[in-house]
C-alpha cells in the first residue's frame, strides 16, 4: 500500500485584516483576515518549516525524492529544493528537484510523490498578492505544506489513483519578475473549471472503481473561493471541506496541500477524500485513510496554526511585499554573503549545525574544531540544533542596525543542554519578550543582496 | 605565564590632539599633520629625528604609507596597527616596547580616524568577506544587553538603573564642556539624557558616545632619555592587552554584568605597576566609556568599585570631577568623540595633561595625593562577550 505517510501545513504569524485594506484605500478589502509571510519568509523557507513539521512526525525516515513546487521561486535559474536539502541535512544522493514556477506544477508534484517509488516529500508553497485594492492582495494568502509519500503500515492515507485533464486558456497569467498576476474573466474561468473539474472528477472515480457517493469529504483547490464553491458542491460528495478562504486566503501553488493537511487532521479512518484542484486544467487525486490515522498527531495542526497568529497592519504588509518603501536606518545594507564560505559552512548556515566537545560536551554555535580551553583540536561531534528550544537570557531591540523591517528585537539564547547564541528574534512583538521566555529556532531570508538571498536561523517565541 | 611589563622604563615627552569634531572640512591627512605638529613642538623635535613611527587606525587608511605619504617622512619605519578601538592605545603599546628593547632611541605613535565621510550614524566596519551569518547588531545594541542584566543581578531597579546611566552621561558633558577639544561642549541634564530618543534597548542617543574625525599622537623614549626632551616627562608604568577569544558569545556562564578580559587585563597592568589597591592608588581614570553602561560595569572591571556596587558609587559622585576618584575628566568618548585609531592616545593626553598640570583649572582633579598620583586609561574594542582591552598606568614620577 501507497500513501500518505506524513504532512505538516505551515501558516505564517501574520494575519492581515482585509478590513483594512479599504480602510486605508478606500477600495478592495473584504471580510476575514489572509496569511501573510513575514519579511523574511520566501516560498523556500517557508517550504522548510513545513517539511520540518512533516519530517517531525517521521523521524528516521530515510527520503529518496524532494520536490519542490512554487509559483512564486525564490531563485530562477538557481535550484530552491537544494536549500530545503541542505536546511533539512538530507543526503546528497535524494534526488532534489524544483517544479515549474505554477500551481498546476503542485498538483503535478503530489502526482509524482504518490505514483513514485520510495520515500517522496513534496513539498508546496507559495506567496500571493497583487497590486493594491486588488482582488488578489485580499483573498490572496501564504502558506507552505509538506506532504510525504511511501510505502508500509506508517501509510496514513492509501493513494487511490486520480485523473488529469490539462487545458490552455487564459485564466491568469503573469510575466516572470512581475509582482502582480492579471486575470481574464471569472466566469469565463468559473464555467471552464467547473466543466474541467467535473471530467476529472468523474475520470478519476472510474480508475478507482468508485460512485460519487464513496466519497466521504471532496477538498477543492481553486484560484478563487468563488470558482471553487460553485463547483464543489455539485460534485455529489458526501461532505465539502471548509477551503480556508474566511481566513487564510487562496494560497495558490500550496493550497492543495493546506486543504489536504487540514481535511486529513479532521478526517476518520477508512474515510475517501478527494483532491481536486483547479489550475489550468483539473486533476483530482484520491485518498483512503488508513486505520494509522487515528494515532497520528501533527506537529501543528491548521487548526492550532489558525488560532494562534497575530495581526500585522496593511503599511507594514505593504512593505514586506514591496508595494511601498520604507525609510532605512542611515547604516549600510549588509554586503553580499560569500558563496564560497557559505559553501563551506552549509552545515551550519542552512542546517544549525554546531559542534560538541566530545570530553566537556561543550556546544558551539557556530561549530569551532578547538576546545574552550585551547588544548585540543578536531575532537568535536556535529550537533544538530535546529530543533533544540532555548531560553532567553537577555535582549534588546537595534533601532539602528539595518533591517528590511526594523526594528531588530535581539536575544541571547541559551539552548536546552548547552550552547547560547546571540540572534534575532521573528514573528516577536516586543511587549512580548522576557529573559525566562521559551525560543525555537525557525529558517528564514535574513535579507537579500546583489540577488542572493541570505538563509540562515531566527529564535521565535514559543507560545501557548 | 611571563608579564614582566616595562615599568618606569619609557616616558611620554610630548602630545598632540586635534579637536575632535565632525571635522567635514579636514581630511585625514590634515588631522594628522596638525596632531603630529603639535606633538612634535611638545617634544622640540622634528620627524627626522624620529627613529620610527606606529601608526593606528581602524580603518581610515591601509599600511604605514598613510602616514609616511601625509607626513613625508624620509625613508623611515612605520607600522600601521589595528586592534578594534583600542587601536591608538595598541600603537603606543608597541613603540613602547621597541624602545625598551633597545632597537630604537626615539618614537613616534600616530592615531587618526576619519569616520564622517561614510554619510552613516554611528561606527561601521569593514565587512569582511562571510557566509551572512554573524550578527549584525549595532554597538549599541550589544551593550545595551548590560542594562537589564546588571539590574537583575544586582537588584537595582530600573528607575535607579536609569538614574545611574543618566549621572555618567551628565557628568561627562560637565567635563567635556571644559574642554576646548571636545566633540560636544553643553552641560546637559538628566532629563535631557532621558528624553532622548531611544536607539537600543533603553539606551538613548545621550547614553551613546559621540563619534567625530580626530588624531592624536605622542613621543616616545627610553626613561633615562626623557630629561633631554621635556622637564616634564611621563612614564609608563603598565601596559597590559587582553583579546578576548569570544566566549562570551558562546558560554551560557557569561552573564553580561562584566567584561571579562577587562578584569583581567586590569589585574595584569596592576601587577605590571606594583599597584595593590587601585580604589586608593588610581588619580584618575580615562575609561571606554562608548555607552553609559559600560561605564558602570568598566568601574567594576578595574576595580575602582566591589561587584555590584559601581552602581552607588556613581550616583555618590565617586568618579565625578571633584570626586575621590574622577573619572573621564576630559569628557570620555562620551563628549570628547571617538575617532576610532586616535581614542587611545586622546586618553593618554589627558592623563598627560592632568599629571603635567597643564589643564584649565577648571577641569583640573583635586585627587592627586602623594599616596594617589596615578592615571590609568582604559581602552576596549568590541562587543560584551568578545572584546579586546587595553589597560595602561602612566606616571609623573619614577618608582
Amino acid at each position: 500500500m501507497r500513501g500518505i505517510i506524513s504532512f505538516g501545513a505551515y501558516l505564517p504569524y501574520r494575519r492581515l485584516d482585509r478590513s483594512q485594506i479599504s480602510a486605508f484605500l478606500g477600495q478592495g478589502g473584504g471580510k476575514g483576515t489572509r496569511t501573510v509571510a513575514s519579511f523574511d519568509e520566501d516560498t523556500t523557507t517557508m517550504g522548510v518549516e513545513a517539511s520540518r513539521y512533516a519530517l517531525r512526525k517521521a523521524r528516521n525516515l530515510s527520503l529518496d525524492t524532494v520536490v519542490f513546487a512554487t509559483a512564486s521561486p525564490a531563485y530562477a535559474d538557481k535550484t530552491n529544493a537544494t536549500a530545503l536539502q541542505a536546511a533539512l541535512l538530507l543526503p546528497e544522493n535524494v534526488v532534489a528537484f524544483d517544479a515549474g514556477a505554477s500551481v498546476r506544477s503542485a498538483s503535478a508534484a503530489l502526482t509524482i510523490g504518490a505514483k513514485n517509488s520510495g520515500n517522496s516529500l513534496v513539498v508546496l508553497s507559495d506567496i500571493r498578492t497583487g497590486l493594491a485594492g486588488s482582488a488578489d492582495e485580499a483573498m490572496g494568502g501564504d502558506a507552505a505544506a509538506a506532504i510525504i509519500f511511501g510505502e508500509g503500515d506508517d501509510v496514513i492515507a492509501e493513494y487511490l489513483g486520480g485523473a488529469s485533464v490539462a487545458k490552455e486558456f487564459l485564466d491568469r497569467w503573469r510575466l516572470p519578475g512581475e509582482v502582480r498576476s492579471k486575470v481574464w474573466d471569472d466566469k469565463f474561468s468559473e464555467l471552464t473549471y467547473g466543466d474541467l473539474g467535473r471530467r476529472a472528477f468523474k475520470n478519476a472515480l472510474a480508475d478507482c472503481g468508485l460512485s460519487p457517493d464513496n466519497v466521504d469529504v471532496v477538498v477543492v483547490a481553486a484560484p478563487t473561493a468563488r470558482i471553487g464553491s460553485s463547483l464543489a458542491g455539485k460534485l455529489g460528495a458526501k461532505k465539502v471541506a471548509d477551503d480556508l478562504s474566511a481566513t487564510v486566503g487562496a494560497t495558490g501553488a500550496a493550497q492543495p496541500g493546506v486543504l489536504l493537511a487540514n481535511a486529513l487532521e479532521t478526517a476518520e479512518p477508512n474515510q475517501v477524500i478527494a483532491l481536486v484542484v483547479l489550475a489550468d486544467g483539473a486533476d483530482v487525486h484520491l485518498f483512503r485513510t488508513t486505520k494509522a490515522l487515528a494515532s497520528f498527531t501533527p506537529a501543528h495542526s491548521v487548526e492550532a496554526q489558525l488560532s494562534s497568529g497575530a495581526a500585522v497592519t496593511y503599511g507594514r504588509f505593504l512593505s514586506w511585499r514591496n508595494m511601498i518603501n520604507i525609510e532605512p536606518p542611515r547604516r549600510p545594507e549588509p554586503a553580499r554573503p560569500s558563496g564560497t564560505a557559505s559553501a563551506r559552512n552549509v552545515e551550519w548556515k542552512f542546517g544549525f549545525v554546531g559542534s560538541r566537545d566530545e570530553q566537556t560536551g561543550d556546544v558551539f554555535l557556530p561549530p569551532v574544531r578547538v576546545s574552550r580551553d585551547g588544548q585540543r583540536t578536531d575532537q568535536m561531534d556535529e550537533v544538530p540544533m535546529a530543533d533544540v528550544a532555548g531560553t532567553i537570557a537577555t535582549f534588546t531591540v537595534d533601532r539602528m542596525a539595518y533591517s528590511p523591517s526594523p526594528p531588530i528585537i535581539f536575544a541571547v539564547v541559551d539552548f536546552d543542554g548547552g550552547g547560547r547564541l546571540p540572534i534575532e528574534l521573528t514573528d516577536t512583538d516586543l511587549e512580548e519578550v522576557a529573559i525566562g521566555k521559551r525560543v525555537e529556532m525557525t529558517f528564514r531570508r535574513l535579507f537579500t543582496a546583489d540577488g542572493i538571498h541570505n538563509y540562515f536561523w531566527k529564535g521565535k517565541l514559543i507560545r501557548g | 605565564m611571563a608579564s614582566h611589563g616595562i615599568c618606569d622604563r619609557v616616558a611620554i615627552v610630548g602630545m598632540g590632539c586635534t579637536n575632535f569634531v565632525e571635522n567635514w572640512g579636514k581630511s585625514l591627512d590634515d588631522l594628522m599633520i596638525d596632531a603630529s605638529n603639535e606633538a612634535f613642538s611638545s617634544a622640540g623635535v622634528t620627524a627626522n629625528d624620529i627613529d620610527a613611527y606606529w601608526f593606528g587606525t581602524a580603518q581610515s587608511g591601509m599600511s604605514g604609507i598613510t602616514l609616511a605619504r601625509a607626513l613625508q617622512l624620509q625613508n623611515k619605519p612605520v607600522t600601521r596597527v589595528e586592534n578594534y578601538c583600542a587601536t591608538g592605545s595598541e600603537a603606543l603599546r608597541q613603540a613602547a616596547y621597541a624602545l625598551a628593547s633597545g632597537a630604537y632611541d626615539l618614537c613616534m605613535v600616530v592615531g587618526a580616524e576619519k569616520v564622517k565621510d561614510t554619510g552613516f550614524q554611528g561606527l561601521n566596519a569593514f565587512p569582511i568577506p562571510n557566509d551572512g551569518t554573524a550578527r549584525t547588531l549595532t554597538a549599541a545594541a550589544m551593550f545595551s544587553m548590560i542594562v537589564p542584566a546588571y539590574g537583575n543581578k544586582y537588584g537595582v531597579d530600573e528607575e535607579t538603573m536609569r538614574e545611574v546611566l543618566s549621572h555618567i552621561a551628565v557628568k561627562n558633558h560637565y567635563n567635556g564642556a571644559r574642554n576646548s577639544r571636545a566633540q560636544f561642549r553643553k552641560e546637559i541634564t538628566r532629563d535631557t539624557v532621558e528624553k532622548a530618543p531611544k536607539m537600543a534597548g533603553t539606551l538613548g542617543v545621550f547614553d551613546c558616545a559621540g563619534v567625530a574625525d580626530g588624531s592624536a599622537a605622542a613621543i616616545v623614549c627610553r626613561a633615562e632619555d626623557a630629561r633631554k626632551y621635556t622637564d616634564k616627562p611621563i612614564y609608563v608604568k603598565a601596559l597590559s592587552f587582553v583579546a578576548g577569544n569570544g566566549s562570551g558569545l558562546t558560554d551560557p556562564t557569561y552573564d553580561y554584568t562584566t567584561f571579562p578580559e577587562i578584569a583581567a587585563c586590569a589585574v595584569d597592568a596592576y601587577a605590571q605597576a606594583g599597584v595593590k589597591n587601585a580604589r586608593q592608588e588610581v588619580a584618575m581614570a580615562e575609561v571606554h566609556d562608548c555607552f553609559t553602561p559600560t561605564e558602570l560595569v568598566l568601574m567594576e572591571d578595574l576595580q575602582f568599585s566591589e561587584r555590584g556596587t559601581a552602581w552607588r558609587d556613581v550616583l555618590d559622585g565617586v568618579f565625578d570631577l571633584n570626586g575621590e576618584l574622577p573619572v573621564n575628566p576630559d569628557g570620555g568618548l562620551k563628549s570628547f568623540g571617538h575617532p576610532t585609531g586616535a581614542s587611545g592616545l586622546r586618553m593618554m593626553f589627558e592623563a598627560f595633561l592632568q599629571l603635567r598640570g597643564e589643564v584649565p583649572e577648571e577641569r583640573a582633579i583635586s585627587s592627586l595625593t602623594e599616596k594617589r598620583k596615578l592615571a590609568l586609561t582604559h581602552n576596549l574594542g568590541g562587543y560584551p562577550g568578545e572584546m579586546v582591552s587595553f589597560v595602561s598606568l602612566l606616571g609623573a614620577e619614577l618608582g
